[in-house]
């Protein structure tokens, strides 16, 4: 047994955290997350050519990682930096890609990719895509596509011939109405009257399923840097905020709050673990829809009670912490939420 | 054990009713309803409108201008106010200075103020928290220095509440800066027009603007507005916290987003269903609503204590801390039934997209904002502490 990472994954952390402190810096964040493009052009580019996207997908694809602990190492590192750079639609799109066989250097090199699966009446549910193609032409409408703003080119679930299939589309060929998200970073509603699109795989059901856990794993990953980072400003601030002539972190009810909260921060940090290491598994599915129905609950424990230990310099647009604690509540709106991961759960204790 | 108002109750609930029914916009109810948070001019206008009938401030005595409610009249004109979606009365005029002034204002203070806070000449905001100064407000440094017939305040106040829109503000100023910290704190009443003052606006979590921080530099404020004697404004301040908590709870509140978060639940859709049929959202959405429906007698338990004489010591501190608990959690409910629909940052421009069902696009931002309801006018914490030092004594 051996939970240390290996050298080549902590070098990666370590050269991403060293660029992305430098390229996105948390006090520049506002300007650049919140007013479009919803991101920063240069820091995207700088991560294409530190090689980042390449830890996202495999060798036999192009890349050079794609396990479950790449995608890991990689989002904790853009959690800690609360990075609104749109690399989710990266993960996904490489994903897809390699499992259709397709060419991924373009990805690699920096071209912008977005995933767009979910539905205004099916956000989570693949059975509920409306979405259709026929000859090669799509209709329908994908809402809150990740990354969607600015994206060059788009992967689109459609139905098609009585199966979900995915298709690739020139972004220009689509009515893409961008937007940003209210914990920042750029997302669009895209709308397919007639889109020309090139099919790249006609059954692509399970490697949807594949991706779209993936990038689960990668959301509880970027959750977990983020809830480091709540937990080292909160701790901060109970050392050194004063009232009734202490810091407030003298006060035992204090304590036992924020030590609630580090026991719980362990614990995601072990499920990640776990559904990183069953990535490529039978059991990655049910890894990660555990992961992500405890982070749902976690983030969102974290983020409340560091804001309420805060006081109102917690919920203040100039305090990072509020952008950190948005992020953490709004990750559980991404790739399904808790209650939908606990459904998948219940399902196969059911079956069982 | 009677669970009903009395007849004389019910008749005023009925009037209440009608009257909400015939006077409150439609233009602005619908607004609200939707989850909009009311603009200046639907709150001046509402102000004016209860005004007319007398019910801006129902529980001020009748020789101000009041109707001389009880704790149940005001219990049931604010959750008649709730669930017709009024806008919220805004409670720096009508529910804090007025009773002070009535309680400790000179003569000449009461007929100068009180008649300005009902039609609307006056906007006060509130000048308690410092940087410094937040749970353990006693410690405040904001300093009013005697010369002649003038107070020089100096200064920092923060998270006044619409104090953009105020034209003047009660302050809690340090004139007294040696023995217990309590006992050196007076009561000032200030012109926002004084030289010396600047406000500067707090953004919050979600975008919004309502809250500020004000400064003052050498700010000359007359003798003749302290209100009660020198170095008697943490009495004033108590008595202030302590009034009309009855009605801390909130549940008007909740209730209005109780049945918002319903309606959304029949609308949006999860596996091909509306999501009120997913037995995990309906669960949460049935555990609040029975935590409600117990802090709604809870509250009226307390209620009828009070409207029989019983002193209530601390507590509606259950009240603040149970009534925010369940507000926030129907927040996170409105928030958590839109799914990815309440990622996008609102704006107009993405009003015509539809993406989350009409009046539901502020749902997460208004979780965020609504956070403030735990921390602000007493923290839960110092809810909890004002219950312990009860118990412990008790």
């Amino acid at each position: 047994m051996n939970f240390e990472m290996s050298d080549d994954r902590r070098m990666l952390a370590d050269s991403l955290a060293r660029y992305l402190a430098d390229a996105c810096p948390v006090e520049k964040r506002a300007e650049v997350a919140y007013q479009a493009p919803w991101h920063s052009e240069t820091a995207w580019a700088g991560l294409a050519e530190l090689g980042a996207f390449y830890a996202l997908v495999s060798e036999d694809a192009g890349g050079m990682g794609g396990s479950g602990f790449d995608i890991a190492v990689v989002f904790e590192a853009l959690g800690r930096a609360l990075c609104p750079e749109p690399v989710l639609g990266t993960l996904l799109g490489l994903r897809l890609l390699a499992a259709a066989s397709k060419d991924v250097e373009s990805v690699l090199a920096g071209q912008r990719i977005a995933v767009a699966v979910g539905e205004l009446d099916a956000p989570y549910d693949l059975d509920g895509i409306e979405t259709r193609a026929e000859g090669g032409l799509l209709t329908g409408r994908k809402s809150v596509v990740y990354g969607g703003a600015g994206a060059e080119r788009l992967l689109i679930a459609a139905q098609s011939d009585g199966k979900l299939a995915l298709f690739d589309v020139a972004a220009k060929d689509a009515q893409v109405s961008g937007y940003g998200m209210i914990d920042g970073g750029p997302a669009a509603e895209v709308f397919l009257d007639a889109t020309p699109g090139e099919m790249v795989l006609e059954d692509a059901r399970a490697a949807l399923e594949d991706a779209l856990d993936a990038g689960a794993l990668a959301l509880c990953a970027e959750a977990l840097g983020a809830m480091g980072v709540v937990q080292e400003m909160l701790v901060d601030y109970l050392k050194t905020r004063k009232q009734f002539g202490q810091p407030i972190g003298a006060f035992q009810a204090l304590q036992h709050r924020a030590i609630d909260l580090g026991i719980e921060i362990e614990q995601a940090r072990s499920i990640v673990i776990l559904a990183a290491a069953a990535e490529g598994g039978p059991e990655f599915g049910k890894r990660v829809a555990q992961a992500k129905f405890l982070f749902g609950k976690i983030a969102r424990q974290v983020s409340e009670e560091a804001i309420q230990m805060h006081g109102g310099i917690g919920i203040t647009w100039e305090y990072p912490l509020a952008h950190f604690a948005k992020r953490l509540v709004m990750i559980d709106h991404q790739l399904g939420d808790t209650d939908w991961h606990l459904e998948r759960l219940i399902a196969e204790l059911v079956e069982a | 054990m009677d669970l009903n108002f009395s007849e004389a109750e019910q008749t005023f609930q009925a009037e209440v009713r009608d009257f909400l029914s015939a006077a409150l916009p439609r233009e602005i109810s619908e607004r609200i309803g939707r989850g909009e948070e009311p603009t200046r001019e639907d709150m001046e206008r509402w102000h004016a409108i209860l005004n007319e009938r007398g019910w801006l401030a129902g529980t001020w005595p009748t020789e101000f201008g009041g109707q001389g409610w009880g704790p149940i009249e005001l219990h049931i004109f604010e959750e008649e106010c709730a669930r017709a979606n009024a806008p919220r009365i805004v409670p720096f005029g009508t529910k804090m200075l007025g009773p002070v002034l009535q309680k400790f204002g000179t003569p000449e203070q009461q007929a100068e103020y009180l008649p300005r806070i009902l039609d609307g000449c006056d906007w006060w905001c509130q000048g308690y928290s410092e940087p410094g100064a937040g749970s353990d407000l006693a410690s405040l440094k904001t300093k009013a220095e005697r010369d002649g017939d003038h107070y020089v305040v100096n200064g920092q106040k923060t998270w006044t509440t619409l104090g953009q829109f105020a034209n003047r503000i009660f302050c809690l100023v340090r004139t007294k800066f040696e023995g217990k910290p309590q006992e050196g704190i007076s009561f000032l009443l200030i012109d926002l027009d004084t030289p010396g003052i600047e406000m500067r606006p707090i953004r919050l979590i979600e975008g919004g603007y309502e809250v500020n921080e004000v400064f003052f530099t050498d700010v000359r404020v007359s003798v003749s507005n302290l209100v009660g004697e020198e170095n008697t404004g943490w009495t004033i301040a108590k008595y202030l916290l302590g009034h009309e908590r009855t009605n801390i709870a909130g549940t008007g509140f909740s209730v209005q987003a109780l049945e918002q978060v319903k309606a959304l639940a029949k609308q949006v859709k999860r596996r091909g269903k509306p999501l009120i049929q997913n037995p995990l959202f309906a669960a949460r959405l049935a555990s609040v609503e029975a935590e409600l429906e117990a802090v709604k007698i809870t509250n009226l338990r307390m209620l009828s204590k009070a409207a029989a004489g019983g002193q209530l010591g601390a507590e509606p501190s259950m009240l603040k801390i149970k009534g925010t608990e369940i507000r926030q959690e129907l927040n996170d409910l409105a928030r958590r039934a839109l799914g990815p629909a309440a990622a996008p940052f609102p704006s107009e421009d993405l009003d015509n997209l539809a993406i989350a069902p009409r009046g539901a696009a502020h749902n997460a931002g208004g979780y965020f904002n609504n956070r403030k309801i735990s921390i602000y006018g007493g923290s839960n914490e110092i809810q909890r502490n004002i219950l312990a030092k009860g118990m412990m004594r008790g």
